[in-house]
């Protein structure tokens, strides 16, 4: 395969193209910061007749997923974009798309949830559905969410999945950030995506069913569980989805990325952009002779623990950076990674970072490797002493 | 109750067939009688079978032929809508 030139674009233009190429059927959608840059540059891609696909401008993010689910079930691919306070109020109707099964695309530009009102990065929004049953899947770059939101429809629509996907973007610091992105050509997205094929798809009236039933304390339990297999087949199907892209395009984004792992004694795990930004600091200290590595996680539901626990073995010091808090209790990804390493020897350290779009500088990360940052890394603290 | 299906059997999304839905006898909810036909004064008009609605007004062809108390709930709609009093609120045979 001849190499694509990179393009200089946004993650959030990047997304965009991925969607052109995917050429979803149907997309019901409402603006908001950072998403809107998805959105719109798509919009125009279609009103230019780049893709043939029906966008639904709805009155709420609400309606958005509602009508997704109505449309993915139908028998129409869908896809949906949203940040923050429109996942908020998506939340109830993302539960019930994961429930139903509906295999939607959503692209989501993290941003901090209110209040105070906050239009900057952070994973809260990402963080309040973790529970959904909704696969999370979190880019580092604008290449990353090109690449993932291709790889999105054939690991939604996998017959064992079937949930929605959702492609997890640091709002502005990939949204609206210009970087290099080699995308690949339309017809080699079309056939890696394929039709869009529902076993059972609801507009075909010589198959009637019921969707969405009822389900009492003789059901519920078991419906419960039989989406949580769900999720877990989806981790094998992930790591399939991403190994036949890498045939495609020469670019691996799976469910985990070890970084300079080897002989590390002390290793970050983090989500997003900031695994850049941490990948440089390891480069330095590297550099400098100490033993420091980076697991980043592209997938966080489903969480790879048994890859976790397998890449973490050995490592005695193990610092996990949220950008999201859960104020009295454990940070998300911290809670993850300590319950996959029970058991073990590693000593589990837990840092906040960014809220509301506050930058990790490289200085904060290498007071991070070296014991040296609270655990509220960057917060303006009267009571701290300086280092 | 041995009939309950593990979760392995679910399909995704609890979806619900034809087939599955005949399972419930909803007619078990009934308590306040049976509508019974009075084939005497039935004059066919179908009303029962237009306003029932759990489909359980039976018709063999186009005319009525018998109430299907596995799905009749007993909601006196269809004695309601009758216009000859052919049919009848019943106690239920014990």
């Amino acid at each position: 395969m001849i190499a694509a030139e990179p393009q200089l674009l946004t993650g959030g233009e990047a997304v965009a193209h991925a969607l052109r190429q995917i050429e979803p059927d149907v997309v019901p959608v409402y603006p908001i910061t950072p998403q809107t840059p998805i959105i719109q540059t798509f919009s125009s891609m279609v009103a230019d007749g780049q893709a043939h696909t029906a966008i639904v401008n709805v009155e709420s993010e609400h309606s958005a997923m509602s009508a997704a689910i109505g449309s993915a079930l139908a028998g129409a691919r869908t896809a949906t974009a949203t940040s923050s306070q429109g996942l908020a109020l998506m939340a109830e109707v993302v539960y019930i798309a994961a429930s139903m099964r509906a295999p939607i695309v959503m692209a989501v530009g993290n941003r901090a949830l209110s209040g105070p009102i906050n239009i900057h990065c952070d994973h809260s929004d990402s963080m309040l559905v973790r529970d959904s049953g909704v696969i999370q899947l979190f880019a580092e770059s604008a290449q990353d969410a090109y690449d993932l939101t291709v790889m999105a429809p054939r690991i939604a629509e996998h017959p064992d999945v079937m949930l929605p996907v959702l492609v997890c973007q640091d709002g502005f610091t990939i949204t609206h950030a210009a970087e290099p992105v080699t995308l690949l050509r339309d017809e080699e997205v079309r056939t890696f995506v394929g039709p869009y094929e529902l076993p059972q798809p609801a507009l075909d009236a010589r198959h009637p069913a019921t969707r969405g039933p009822f389900a009492m304390p003789d059901y519920y339990f078991e419906f419960r569980r039989a989406q949580a297999a769900a999720l877990e087949i989806a981790l094998d199907v992930i790591m399939d989805v991403a190994h036949r892209f890498e045939l495609l395009s020469g670019r691996r984004v799976g469910p985990y990325e070890g970084y300079r792992l080897h002989g590390a004694d002390h290793v970050i795990v983090a989500l997003g952009s900031s695994a850049g930004t941490v990948k440089d600091v390891v480069d330095e200290l590297r550099h400098d002779g100490e033993n420091v590595g980076l697991l980043e996680l592209h997938a966080f539901r489903p969480f790879p623990a048994r890859d976790v626990v397998r890449l973490l073995g050995g490592v005695r010091d193990v610092i996990v950076l949220d950008r999201a808090d859960s104020p009295g209790g454990a940070p998300p990804l911290a809670a993850e990674v300590a319950f996959a390493l029970r058991g073990s020897d590693a000593l589990v350290r837990s840092h906040v970072y960014g809220l509301g779009g506050r930058d990790l500088h490289p200085e904060a990360v290498r007071d991070v490797f070296r014991g040296r940052a609270s655990h509220y890394i960057g917060v303006r603290d009267g009571d701290e002493c300086p280092a | 109750m041995a009939q309950l299906k593990d979760w392995q059997e679910l399909p995704p999304g609890g979806l619900v067939t034809p087939a599955d839905a005949l399972q419930p006898r909803t007619g078990d909810w009934r308590t306040a009688g049976r509508p019974v036909v009075h084939y005497e004064s039935c004059i066919n008009c179908l009303l029962c079978w237009l306003y029932c609605p759990d489909s359980a007004v039976e018709l063999d062809g186009s005319t009525l032929s018998g109430i299907d108390y596995d799905f009749c709930k007993g909601c006196e709609l269809c004695v309601e809508v009758c216009p000859t009093g052919a049919l009848v609120m019943t106690e239920e045979a014990a």
